[in-house]
């Protein structure tokens, strides 16, 4: 009797499993049909994706995959947040966790192939640097060898950084955290020489250092890092909206299209403007989206330039300038193909 | 007779009416149903990873890691494959598990025969120790042991200094490393002649004993010959053995063998906590030992060392062992959490920064998992031999 029960219940369950898979609904429909977007970002790191004394989630990357949510659902409000280590990432969206992962993760081939995902563009063009304790004086990192370095598992940057010293023929001895708050304590406890990770983390880790003033970033970059929304392949309309959330946002920087200006530009005569915001064209019919989504991103979530300004601008504790992240039109590499 | 009777009286019965019969039938179905089960899991994880795209598969194994390591105890560089990268992680999974267990069960006896002892003092204090480390999470001892040991020690270039031969400082130990010189071959030798001898002696001390009742001091004279005789040896081919000695090369000692703080914080914080286990357990046994075996003893004219010694802690330990055996299992596994204080063991280095390199996570978890299997079965199959060996033996 008991054997028969516990077969029959095996065989049930694999019946389940098995045609659980067999309908898989597009990740639109998904979304639409539970109501939000389930953004996967970093699990505290300033400007890009921590959560403010409210309790809710602000940065960059949060405000990118807010955009995506302004686009599906008309409010940047229908996003939710899943924190996740730099290990945790690929797995979480591959797995379906998440919908799209929108946490300063590094643009690579193996990551766009192999991976089994897609990135969907650049939201902030980074590099790797070094952060030094200044009693060793030291002030380029060719002076480095056989340093100790603190460093985050599973990041590009500790891929680059045993790049860096073999080419320079320097030796160096890497200790591997878990999380970036554990690769500050351990840089702070004085087990490292340096700190290693992307150059706009830096400033914002040495922020947290008892004594900011005790270390320093030297002035080499020595990696292109750019960072990116990314989403599971084989579905080439979420790939899409993902993509043109944020392309809406830097043609709209380009447009001068505001939060604040964004309902008078509704009556501009721009035909540019007017495709973009909806008013014309049925640019938002062909992303299987309503037609003023892209009015939606701005309304809620503003033009790349504003998003950047608020997280990690001049006068935010970041205070990162523009630098190549600033528009092509204005000596940046920002670049976003026509809506049209 | 009467069997072959009672067979023609009930004519054949039906197959399935057998309940031998029945019962191999049900026992097939049941194996049958659970290889498909697994069969279907494996080929449906294979076909979903397919259809979204991700790689699978064994290759990336061969491919450059590309990524350094602290330490490792074969030599390795970031030119080297991923499956380097396994075997590093794991040798150094097993350092550390090794030398948490030995110091852990000679920590635990110790602490567990204490909690024993007559003294008020001695065992109050063996009772505090167990009661707060076996109730704070490992997790937190490791911490505490890596970031308190970690800020008291000073920087490289203020290092204590022991001699000039050992430094210490907040980068780790640094200790003098021998290197064998032509001629070393002798003192090899040597050890392992003493090491044979003190074998022999043993036994045939056992058995005079046996036939005598005289007591040879086979322990004073054991560890005589073996330190004695390499020490001769040593002396006799002029000290073929020189020392590499650490020394300060730009911002770090270079040369010697290096313990790092991560490998020292974690070896202390797991001896420390499966210690605590083990004393209990150790308690236990002793306890399991009836009174009248000690008194017994006595009457003999044993000292108390020898009544624990020969009398209690022999049959204590067929009580003692299989717990312990869970305990090392445990403490193998515990060694994982290394993982947080960037010790690069198993799952930091192979589980962690080769997964995310490659994302192959499927095959690296499923080789971890089948890793600590073995280690584990491993352990229990020793430690079982073990067990037969020192169990009550019923005749």
């Amino acid at each position: 009797m008991k054997k028969r029960t516990s077969l029959a219940a095996i065989t049930a369950l694999t019946g389940a499993m098995l045609a659980s898979n067999a309908m898989a609904a597009t990740t639109l429909e998904s979304v639409k049909e539970k109501g939000h977007v389930q953004c996967g970002v970093t699990s505290g790191l300033p400007g890009f994706s921590q959560p403010d004394e409210k309790g809710s989630w602000t940065g960059i990357d949060v405000d990118t995959c807010r955009a995506v949510a302004a686009a599906v659902f008309g409010s940047g409000q229908s996003a939710e947040f899943t924190p996740l280590t730099a290990k945790e990432r690929f797995t979480a969206l591959q797995s379906g966790e998440i919908d799209v992962l929108t946490r300063n993760t590094t643009w690579t081939l193996t990551r766009d192939t192999s991976l089994g995902l897609n990135f969907t563009g650049v939201n902030y063009y980074d590099g790797q640097g070094f952060l030094v304790n200044k009693k060793l004086g030291v002030d380029m990192a060719s002076q480095l060898d056989g340093a100790t370095v603190c460093i985050q598992a599973g990041t590009t940057t500790e891929l680059n950084l045993a790049d860096y010293f073999r080419t320079k023929g320097m030796k160096f001895n890497p200790i591997v955290f878990d999380t970036s708050e554990q690769t500050v304590q351990g840089f702070a406890a004085g087990r490292c020489d340096m700190l290693t990770s992307d150059r706009s983390q830096l400033a914002a880790l040495r922020s947290k250092l008892n004594d900011p003033s005790s270390a320093k970033i030297l002035p080499e970059t020595i990696s292109k890092e750019p960072l990116g929304p990314v989403v599971r392949q084989g579905d080439d309309q979420w790939f899409n909206v993902v993509k043109w959330a944020l392309f809406v946002q830097i043609n709209a920087e380009e447009l001068g299209i505001t939060q604040a200006n964004v309902d008078d530009m509704k009556k501009s005569d721009n035909p540019s403007i007017q495709r973009l915001l909806g008013t014309t064209g049925d640019m938002g019919e062909k992303l299987g989206l309503s037609a003023d989504f892209g009015y939606n991103i701005i309304k809620q979530v503003g033009n790349y330039g504003e998003m950047y300004n608020r997280n990690v601008g001049p006068g935010t504790p970041l205070d990162l300038e523009r630098g190549i992240n600033a528009l092509w039109t204005e000596g940046g590499i920002m670049y976003a193909p026509p809506v049209r | 007779m009467t069997n072959s009777k009672m067979n023609v009286e009930h004519p054949r019965s039906r197959p399935w009416n057998d309940p031998k019969v029945r019962t191999l039938a049900f026992q097939t179905i049941a194996i049958a149903a659970v290889f498909w089960f697994g069969w279907a899991l494996f080929q449906n994880t294979l076909n979903n990873m397919e259809s979204r795209g991700i790689s699978t598969g064994f290759g990336f194994l061969d491919q450059s890691a590309g990524f350094g390591i602290i330490m490792s105890l074969i030599p390795y560089d970031a030119t080297m494959s991923y499956g380097r990268t396994f075997w590093v992680g794991l040798l150094n999974t097993l350092l550390v598990s090794a030398m948490g267990v030995v110091t852990a069960t000679v920590l635990g006896f110790i602490i567990g025969v204490a909690r024993l002892s007559s003294n008020w003092v001695v065992s109050k204090l063996a009772l505090v120790y167990v009661e707060t480390i076996r109730n704070i999470p490992l997790l937190l001892q490791i911490f505490f042991w890596y970031f308190a040991v970690l800020r008291s020690l000073p920087s490289p270039r203020m290092s204590v200094d022991m001699g000039g031969l050992v430094f210490l400082n907040n980068r780790g130990l640094y200790l003098p490393d021998p290197i064998a010189e032509p001629g070393f071959g002798w003192v090899t030798a040597a050890a392992v002649i003493a090491i044979t001898a003190t074998v022999v002696m043993q036994r045939w001390a056992k058995k005079r004993q046996l036939k005598t009742g005289q007591l040879f001091p086979s322990f004073r004279v054991g560890l005589a010959v073996v330190v004695g005789l390499p020490l001769l040896a040593y002396l006799a081919t002029g000290g073929p053995v020189s020392w590499e000695i650490p020394a300060l090369q730009g911002f770090n000692f270079g040369g010697g063998i290096t313990i790092i703080p991560e490998l020292a914080a974690l070896w202390v914080a797991l001896s420390l906590y499966t210690a605590s286990f083990i004393a209990e357990i150790v308690r236990s046994g002793i306890l399991s030992v009836s009174h009248g075996q000690t008194e017994a003893a006595g009457a003999l004219g044993l000292r108390s060392g020898l009544t624990l010694r020969l009398v209690v802690i022999p049959q204590a330990m067929r009580v003692i062992i299989p717990p312990l055996t869970s305990q090392y299992l445990n403490l193998v596994k515990n060694s994982s959490l290394a993982t947080a204080i960037g010790y690069p063991d198993l799952v930091a280095v192979f589980m962690g920064t080769t997964l995310n390199q490659t994302g192959q996570a499927v095959e690296v978890v499923a080789i971890t998992m089948a890793v600590y299997l073995t280690i584990s079965l491993v352990i229990s199959f020793f430690m079982n031999i073990y067990n037969r060996a020192v169990a009550l033996q019923e005749r």
